[in-house]
């Protein structure tokens, strides 16, 4: 494989990794400050998607886009919360599983019948289109390039957030120990409800971001869903770190399996069956990664041990 | 006689009756549903015995399913086509056998099941529930992109799979095969739960430390149940891949790991008959909410949110009270 190829899928990873992280944050947030599973998390992926998408259309703008996916989708993240979400804190998980389960059958029905069935289409603004070119001869995607920008932009500013504001200190007592900080005067509920409505305009955010990509359609959010788990799984639920770098990893991990395992296959295969095994080797990759890290680290690699 | 005792033998009598009449009233398509409601029950009870008795949140039973579907699919695909399964170490030829079918599929997915609750099982609450889903999701991929066995499109079964002495391709006479086995997996699985390692994993799943303290291993315990649990609903998958002629991998995605929970929840969890009440209901459902909305599924998302928000044990909490639901 040429180095060219090999960058380029490089930062492709590089690129899914960031908007990865964009719904395990909000994931292993709303996991570590309420010790909630959130199955509806990708539902609001699709939210800001096709508010996105909407907006989009109406205006023209790509910017107000952007803004309408967070804003709906953080209204909804609130609506929900306030209606289902809270009566679940202190339920088990298997209580948690359905009904997020049911809220995602609602919410993909729902969207199904207002929107219809055919993707919408949301295009990437004209200042962000074309290529760009990088050192070592490589043009690549401006709009890619952009969202590792706005990727790594937004974790750092979580990052800050997380360590240096009022709001953060309390999202990191919350953590520790909730009781506590409700004794102090904070109000619980409303905390709960802000960091459920903060994971969900994320997930929105990510969702307009990736729209612009690809399509946007009824069920696009439980594959990038099922891949946050993966990420929090291996990263250490409740870990914001552990979100970054196992995202960073898992994009890495599919992106350059897709490119890399057929090639290395027909090293030693003939082209078809090398195509086919390394094709279906790199779909389980991440998979096994996961595997992988947990047999060595069963709480992932940044969890409380 | 118990009330929840008294249930299950009306449902078991009902779903006798039934197809009977609708064979009389000449629907076949009513036994169709009513045999997709015993295998749908059947995988149900699969994952009871994880969920029920184990306390394992397993959201990647699909992963069972669709393997014991495979596994049908794979050995009439391979007698249809004349092609051999394996060359080597010797000649493996398919089969259009359904009992060959089912012993496969129980050991695939037997299998299957030891390996991810193997891994599985060294985490536990919420770990647990995303791995077995990224477990199942990883085979559903590895489904969708393997091509030797149509990939995406799925694989599709000619002719129904023999059984001696039967003829399968009537609906009836199906019916009454799956109706066999169902009254089989029932009554294991009630031995299994009366049996002295039935209450000793019931013991782990209440307290795991006491337990471990009297002896006893709780992975060893759990990874049982995981195993039977797996079996059992590879099974299910197996005559679900007989009943539509047809397997494909959305078998084996998310969606049905979900649907079998549902089952389980809306008839109650860790009763023997739940996931029987639950499957009736949810097929009644499907038929009479389908035919009312194309968007039925938001109907069934609001009944859902109901049973786990305001009517934990389902059906049989309601009608049998909550005696075994939270022991």
């Amino acid at each position: 494989m040429s180095l060219i190829l090999f960058i380029e899928q490089a930062l492709n990873g590089l690129q899914l990794g960031v908007m990865l992280f964009l719904m395990a944050a909000g994931l292993t947030l709303i996991f570590g400050v309420m010790g909630l599973i959130n199955l509806a998390h990708g539902s609001l992926y699709m939210v800001g998607a096709f508010a996105a998408a909407a907006v989009a259309a109406a205006t023209g703008s790509f910017l107000l886009a952007l803004a309408a996916s967070m804003a709906a989708a953080a209204i909804a993240g609130v609506i929900v919360e306030t209606t289902v979400i809270r009566r679940l804190y202190d339920r088990d998980h298997l209580d948690q599983v359905l009904a997020t389960f049911a809220l995602i059958l609602i919410f993909s029905e729902g969207t199904r019948w207002v929107f219809g069935s055919l993707p919408l289409y949301l295009d990437r603004p004209a200042w962000l289109g074309g290529t760009v070119a990088l050192p070592f001869g490589i043009n690549y995607s401006v709009y890619r390039l952009a969202l590792i920008g706005a990727g790594f932009a937004i974790a750092g500013g979580l990052f800050w957030m997380i360590a240096k504001t009022r709001i953060g200190i309390r999202i990191r007592a919350g953590e520790n120990d909730r009781e506590m900080i409700g004794a102090l005067g904070v109000n619980i509920s409303q905390l709960y409800t802000l960091v459920f409505a903060l994971g969900a305009a994320l997930a929105g955010l990510a969702g307009a971001l990736i729209g612009a990509i690809q399509s946007v359609q009824v069920g696009m959010g439980e594959p990038v869903l099922i891949l946050a788990f993966v990420v929090i799984v291996i990263g250490g639920i409740g870990s914001i770190k552990g979100a970054l770098v196992g995202a960073i990893l898992v994009g890495l991990t599919d992106t350059l399996g897709r490119a890399m395992l057929p090639q290395f296959f027909g090293l030693f295969m003939e082209a078809s069956a090398a195509t086919s095994v390394g094709s279906s080797l790199a779909s389980m990759a991440i998979y096994l990664l996961m595997a992988a890290v947990l047999l060595f680290r069963p709480k992932g690699l940044f969890g409380a041990a | 006689m118990k009330r929840e005792t008294v249930l299950t033998a009306v449902l078991l009598v009902g779903l006798l009756v039934a197809p009977i009449l609708a064979s009389l009233a000449d629907e076949p398509f009513l036994i169709t549903l009513l045999t997709r409601a015993i295998i749908f029950a059947i995988a149900g009870i699969g994952l009871n015995v994880a969920l029920g008795l184990g306390g394992l949140v397993s959201f990647g039973h699909a992963a069972f399913f669709g393997l014991g579907g495979y596994a049908m699919g794979v050995l009439a695909f391979h007698a249809q086509t004349y092609t051999p399964l394996a060359e080597w170490p010797f000649v493996i030829e398919g089969s259009q056998s359904m009992i060959t079918g089912w012993i496969v599929a129980i050991l695939v997915s037997t299998v299957a099941a030891l390996a991810i609750g193997a891994l599985s099982l060294r985490t536990s609450g919420v770990y647990f529930i995303m791995i077995t889903l990224a477990f199942a999701q990883m085979i559903y991929y590895f489904a969708i992109s393997f091509p030797a066995y149509g990939g995406e499109d799925g694989l599709s079964i000619y002719v129904r799979n023999r059984f001696p002495g039967l003829n399968t391709m009537d609906p009836l006479q199906f019916f009454a095969v799956c109706y066999g086995l169902l009254l089989i997996v029932l009554a294991s699985v009630w031995r299994i739960s009366k049996s002295r390692y039935g209450l000793m994993l019931g013991a782990a799943r209440q307290n795991t430390d006491r337990v471990q303290a009297v002896g006893q291993v709780p992975y060893g315990l759990f990874l049982t149940a995981f195993t039977i649990s797996g079996a059992i609903t590879g099974l299910a998958g197996a005559l679900f891949a007989d009943l539509n002629r047809f397997v494909s991998p959305s078998m084996l995605s998310w969606q049905t790991s979900g649907e079998i929970m549902v089952f389980v929840i809306l008839g109650g969890v860790g009763r023997l008959g739940g996931p029987l009440a639950g499957a009736v209901l949810f097929i009644l459902l499907e038929h009479v909410l389908g035919g009312m909305s194309d968007y039925w599924h938001i109907y069934l998302g609001a009944i859902l949110l109901g049973v786990v928000l305001f009517a934990r044990g389902g059906l049989y909490g309601l009608i049998a009270g909550r005696e075994a639901a939270n022991d």
